[in-house]
């Protein structure tokens, strides 16, 4: 059969005249989806959705979170089954019950969420679902062998026999794509593959998927971030609300009818407003801010997670009034631990949380939030909300027992009703009605409610985990709105978020927090490739020399379009500017000066900042000893 | 390429707990009070009279002997000593060494103590516990099958009761003892096959079915043996016995050799069992796919292994081993079956899976342990001991609540157990 595939797949491109060129002529699979539609009751989730993927393609899947990309993907892994249209492998309709049918044709899938078996060894994942016996024994030697020999043909380093449990998430990416690989996939789905990455992890990963695409793969890269999207892709595809979205000047190919792709030149503006369905502007609008009193003061704070790791080792912190803090860093470094003790829902090892002089540590929950917090939990479905109550009680979750909403006896319906009525208004909460279960809303609108919750009582601080995960785009700007007119109004906030881009755009100054400690507080305008090397522990060293976007370039976030500065190098940001961790930054202001110049020159070499391509890498490569000789400079001092 | 990103500057120490009252010196306070008390208690209470533990069948020959107060003071005070060695600190490979010596010594001490004046054959000791185990082996070996692939087992006593039941009925009528065994795993599956369809198919909590189906077989079994079985036992409840067979030789080797060699087929197919599991569990590709599901469903799912149909597998094996453990109760121990008779040794092979830490050995372990103490109680009746026997048929239950608290090693169930799989 691969050899059958192998001379289709060296038929067929030739025959089609698309666009793209594929970049080795031989490879095997191609891909086409035809009409593909998937229900989930009265939810459209797939409508009629037409895709190729030419050989040797990365092909990214762009579209809003629930605009129908990972099902559209579970269904071409045989997950789910399309109620109408067809999966053509190499010209062939296949049918795939289950992803054991998907990958014998030759279709391998990593998962947003890994599916790894955490007690196991990187070989028995591996291995298992496809193992191999030597008299009915498992072979484990073949095993160790076969992720050996691909891991170091395809440049993914990987220790076979490491617990999966204890590797960081970027390791286990890699596992998950040498598990596709060893079962000889020609195209590899790759599911917001850098949603838990750092920017250099990324950058890695852009890295492997140019290898794999060079060796003959293709590749589906489902995203929602525009400029990996950029980097990387031969061709776009846009999915909005179950649809592809055609671009506006859409060239009618004999080749296809109905399929729309975009190319990578197209603008990250329009991309986004296709995503989007309109115009949409993420740069997030604030007025400098003025700090005033300190609000909250957290010294000394340890805490440990259920294993008793110290994921939170020794935290200081300020927040001072009128002013956003933004706590960078990739998840799992101990943010949710530090939010956790702050609320009072796990009792901290040591140190001190102090609220205008007050200490919170041994106070109830309760008690923390009625003295004025306000509270985003990162996981609104689990933490923030109860989903089978309506709307209108979600509102009063933390205030049903005073007046006017009631007493400890007896509850106040109507004036709940009169309440949620205005929250929903003020809030733009799009809810059928305020009786109607919560779990019925979008998650942007569950979202809401839980910020409408928070935000409506008086409040000295407020804090936010990950506030807008998972939110579509236009409740995304509404809740940022919200997050800074809450600061505006004199209220200290705190952000924790592991999008970058959303702690450089509401932040006053950032925290990047690694290992549960606070590596460093930075400025906004910190280079985006600083800010990466603090996400991935690395404090001192050499700021990137080359390949460094402007320093100051505002909110040059996914979404956000309107910054074509996104490209441009800072000239020489000087590799003598290290520092300690802690020190706000100083090396910036310099590079900074320059960045309106930069901005306009940038633009013209049409490259993508922060992932940028090749020369970034290279760039990196050529850091890493640079950081080492700035450690070393600084020990001899 | 590679090498840039996920080496850092500086490796901070993540696991660093610097608690004082960890693991091993809570345990080592544990064992240092019993043996404390057993120095100064035991010591005190054992009269200075020679304790025999006799090698031979007969009380005048072959033994071991010590005096009694001498030894419950020289075992209580080693139980005092591993307790002191385990709080000082030691590299955690001795840990689990230490801790066993511990508690062995506590029991030699109290053994001392109630023995002193007195004999206690080994032999029959230790057959007996090994008899005892044996139901309790294979019911725990039922739940190690089910719970790894991630079906919780509370049906073990119900699968107990009925194997018992059928091989009682089956054997009797058939006048064979493997016609006996034969229906005992029949009855077992049985049990199973609701489990498995109620709790994988239909999704219903496994633990509330286990329960159901406990009382279902309490009550089907009760039934018929009122009705059937006690108007006419010559016909419907007189199976034969279990014949016990003789290995020349390897039978004379002392203690060991009537425990092993001169025994019946169960106890054999119980040990051989412990070992095929831990084999298939850890070597094969049936084990590896079995723990994938138990761990991680849906991670099994998307390599295209069937997690509902590896599921039904499981416990319907599980069904198989834990009827024939059944059929020990009326085949070997007993001669007949009697109303509700296992009386709640399916639980106590609950407690030994949960004990053992959800492995064969672990199992096998926690098996032989209760099996001792249930020996243990029956023998310190017999010899008129102040101590309640009841006591020592609390042990078990005991235990488990130890062990589950987690104060000996840590218990961890398969990440997925009970939980159904709902394909999304």
């Amino acid at each position: 059969m691969a050899c059958a595939a192998a001379l289709l797949g060296a038929v067929i491109p030739s025959l089609a005249s698309p666009p793209f060129v594929p970049r080795l002529q031989e490879i095997p699979l191609r891909l086409e989806l035809r009409g593909i539609t998937k229900r989930f009751g009265d939810l459209v989730a797939n409508d009629h959705i037409d895709l190729t993927v030419e050989p040797g393609e990365v092909h990214a899947l762009l579209g809003e979170n629930g605009a129908g990309k990972s099902t559209l993907m579970n269904q071409l892994y045989g997950l789910l089954q399309p109620d109408e249209g067809e999966i053509v492998v190499d010209g062939v309709a296949r049918t795939f019950r289950s992803p054991r049918d998907a990958i014998a044709a030759g279709i391998g899938m990593v998962h947003q969420h890994f599916m790894l078996v955490p007690v196991f060894t990187v070989a028995e994942n591996i291995a298992l679902g496809a193992e191999k016996t030597r008299a009915g024994f498992l072979d484990r030697r073949r095993a160790r062998r076969e992720v050996l020999e691909v891991s170091e043909r395809y440049g993914l380093p990987v220790d076979p026999d490491a617990l999966v449990e204890n590797l960081p998430v970027g390791a286990q990416q890699r596992v998950e794509i040498v598990k596709a690989l060893t079962r000889d996939v020609d195209l590899l789905i790759l599911d917001e593959p850098t949603a838990v990455l750092t920017p250099q992890e990324t950058e890695e990963l852009l890295e492997v998927m140019r290898g794999l695409s060079d060796a003959g793969k293709s590749i589906v890269f489902i995203t929602h971030k525009l400029k990996e999207v950029k980097a990387i892709a031969d061709r776009i595809t846009v999915i909005r609300r179950g649809r592809t979205v055609a671009p506006s000047n859409h060239p009618a190919t004999a080749h296809n009818r109905t399929e729309a792709y975009f190319s990578p030149q197209t603008s990250e503006e329009e991309l986004a407003s296709t995503m989007v369905g309109r115009a949409v502007s993420l740069d997030i609008d604030k007025a400098p801010a003025e700090p005033g009193r300190e609000v909250l003061k957290i010294s000394g704070l340890v805490v440990e997670d259920e294993r008793g790791v110290r994921a939170v080792d020794g935290v200081d912190l300020v927040v001072r009034a009128g002013e956003v803090l933004g706590v960078a860093g990739v998840q799992g470094n101990g943010q949710t631990e530090l939010v956790e003790a702050l609320m009072g829902l796990r009792e901290p090892r040591a140190g001190s949380i102090m609220v205008d002089n007050e200490n919170l540590i041994g106070m109830s929950t309760k008690h923390i939030l009625r003295s004025g917090i306000g509270y985003v939990p990162e996981d609104r479905s689990h933490d923030g909300l109860v989903k089978e109550f309506s709307v209108a009680e979600n509102l009063v979750l933390d205030q049903y027992d005073r007046p006017p909403y009631g007493n400890a006896f007896r509850l106040d319906p109507g004036a709940v009703a009169t309440a949620a009525r205005e929250r929903v208004e003020q809030f733009d909460i799009r809810t059928s009605s305020a009786e109607a279960a919560v779990s019925t809303l979008s998650g942007g609108n569950q979202q809401k409610v839980v910020v409408a919750r928070e935000l409506s009582r008086p409040l000295r601080l407020f804090i936010a985990a990950q506030p807008t995960r998972g939110v579509d785009v236009g409740s995304i700007e509404f809740i940022h709105g919200r997050i800074v007119h809450e600061r505006d109004v004199g209220t200290a906030v705190l952000v924790i978020s592991s999008e970058l881009d959303e702690v450089v755009g509401l932040a006053d100054r950032i925290a990047v927090m690694y290992r549960g400690r606070i590596l460093a507080i930075v400025s906004p305008d910190t280079p985006r490739e600083e800010l990466g090397l603090l996400m991935a522990g690395i404090t001192d060293g050499g700021t990137p020399a080359t390949g460094s976007p402007a320093p100051g370039t505002p909110a040059t976030g996914s979404h956000a379009p309107g910054t074509p500065a996104t490209g441009s190098h800072a000239p020489g940001t000087p590799a003598t500017g290290s520092h300690a961790p802690g020190t706000s930054a100083p090396g910036t202001s310099a590079p900074g000066a320059a960045t309106p110049g930069a901005a306009t020159g940038g633009a013209a070499t049409g490259g993508s900042g922060a992932v940028a391509p090749g020369g970034g890498a290279a760039a990196s490569d050529d850091d890493k000893p640079a950081a080492g000789d700035g450690a070393a400079e600084k020990g001899t001092k | 390429m590679t090498a840039v990103s996920t080496a850092t500057a500086e490796e901070l120490t993540a696991a660093a707990p610097a608690r004082f009252w960890d693991r091993q010196r809570r345990l080592g306070v544990g064992v240092a009070a019993i043996g404390l008390l057993a120095t100064v208690l035991f010591g005190a209470l054992a009269p200075s009279e020679t304790a025999r533990f006799t090698l031979s069948e007969d009380a005048a020959g072959a033994a071991l002997s010590i005096n009694g107060q001498v030894g419950a003071i020289a075992f209580g005070v080693i139980a005092l000593g591993a307790g002191a060695v385990l709080l000082a600190g030691l590299a955690r490979r001795y840990q689990t060494g230490v801790l066993s010596l511990g508690i062995l010594a506590f029991v030699l001490s109290f053994l001392c103590w109630q023995v002193a004046g007195k004999f206690l054959p080994l032999v029959d000791t230790v057959s007996g516990t090994l008899e005892l185990a044996v139901p309790l082996i294979l019911g725990a070996l039922a739940g190690v099958l089910g719970e790894r692939s991630g079906v919780v087992n509370v049906a073990i006593e119900g699968q107990f009761l009925m194997g018992a039941f059928g091989a009682a009925l089956v054997g009797t009528m058939a006048t064979s003892v493997w016609a006996g065994v034969l229906s005992a795993a029949v009855g077992g599956v049985l049990i199973a096959a609701i489990l498995a369809v109620l709790a994988i198919r239909y999704l219903v909590d496994q633990v509330v079915v286990g329960i159901v189906l406990n009382l279902l077989a309490l009550g089907v079994t009760g039934f018929l043996y009122e009705r059937l079985m006690q108007p006419d036992a010559q016909s419907y409840n007189q199976p034969p016995k279990m014949p016990e067979w003789h290995i020349p030789g390897l039978a004379d080797i002392p203690v060991i050799g009537p425990v092993l060699f001169d025994t019946n087929a169960l106890v054999w197919l119980a040990l051989i069992l412990v070992f095929a599991i831990h084999f298939g569990l850890t070597r094969t590709r049936w084990g590896l796919r079995t723990r994938a599901v138990g761990e991680h469903p849906t991670a099994a799912d998307t390599v295209g292994i069937r997690v509902r149909g590896l599921r039904y597998l499981n416990v319907l094996l599980g069904g198989v081993i834990a009827g024939a453990g059944g059929a020990y109760f009326t085949l070997v121990a007993t001669g007949s079956f009697n109303k509700n008779m296992t009386s709640g040794a399916g639980f106590i092979a609950l407690a030994a899976l949960i004990f053992g830490r959800w492995t064969p050995f672990g199992a096998l372990g926690a098996a032989l342990f209760f099996g001792f103490a249930q020996k243990l109680a029956t023998y310190l009746s017999a010899v008129g001991s102040p101590v309640p026997s009841q006591f020592l048929n609390m042990l078990p239950y005991l235990a488990t609540i130890v062990a589950v608290a987690g104060l000996v090693g840590r218990v961890r169930a398969p990440a997925a157990d009970g939980q159904p799989y709902i394909k999304s």
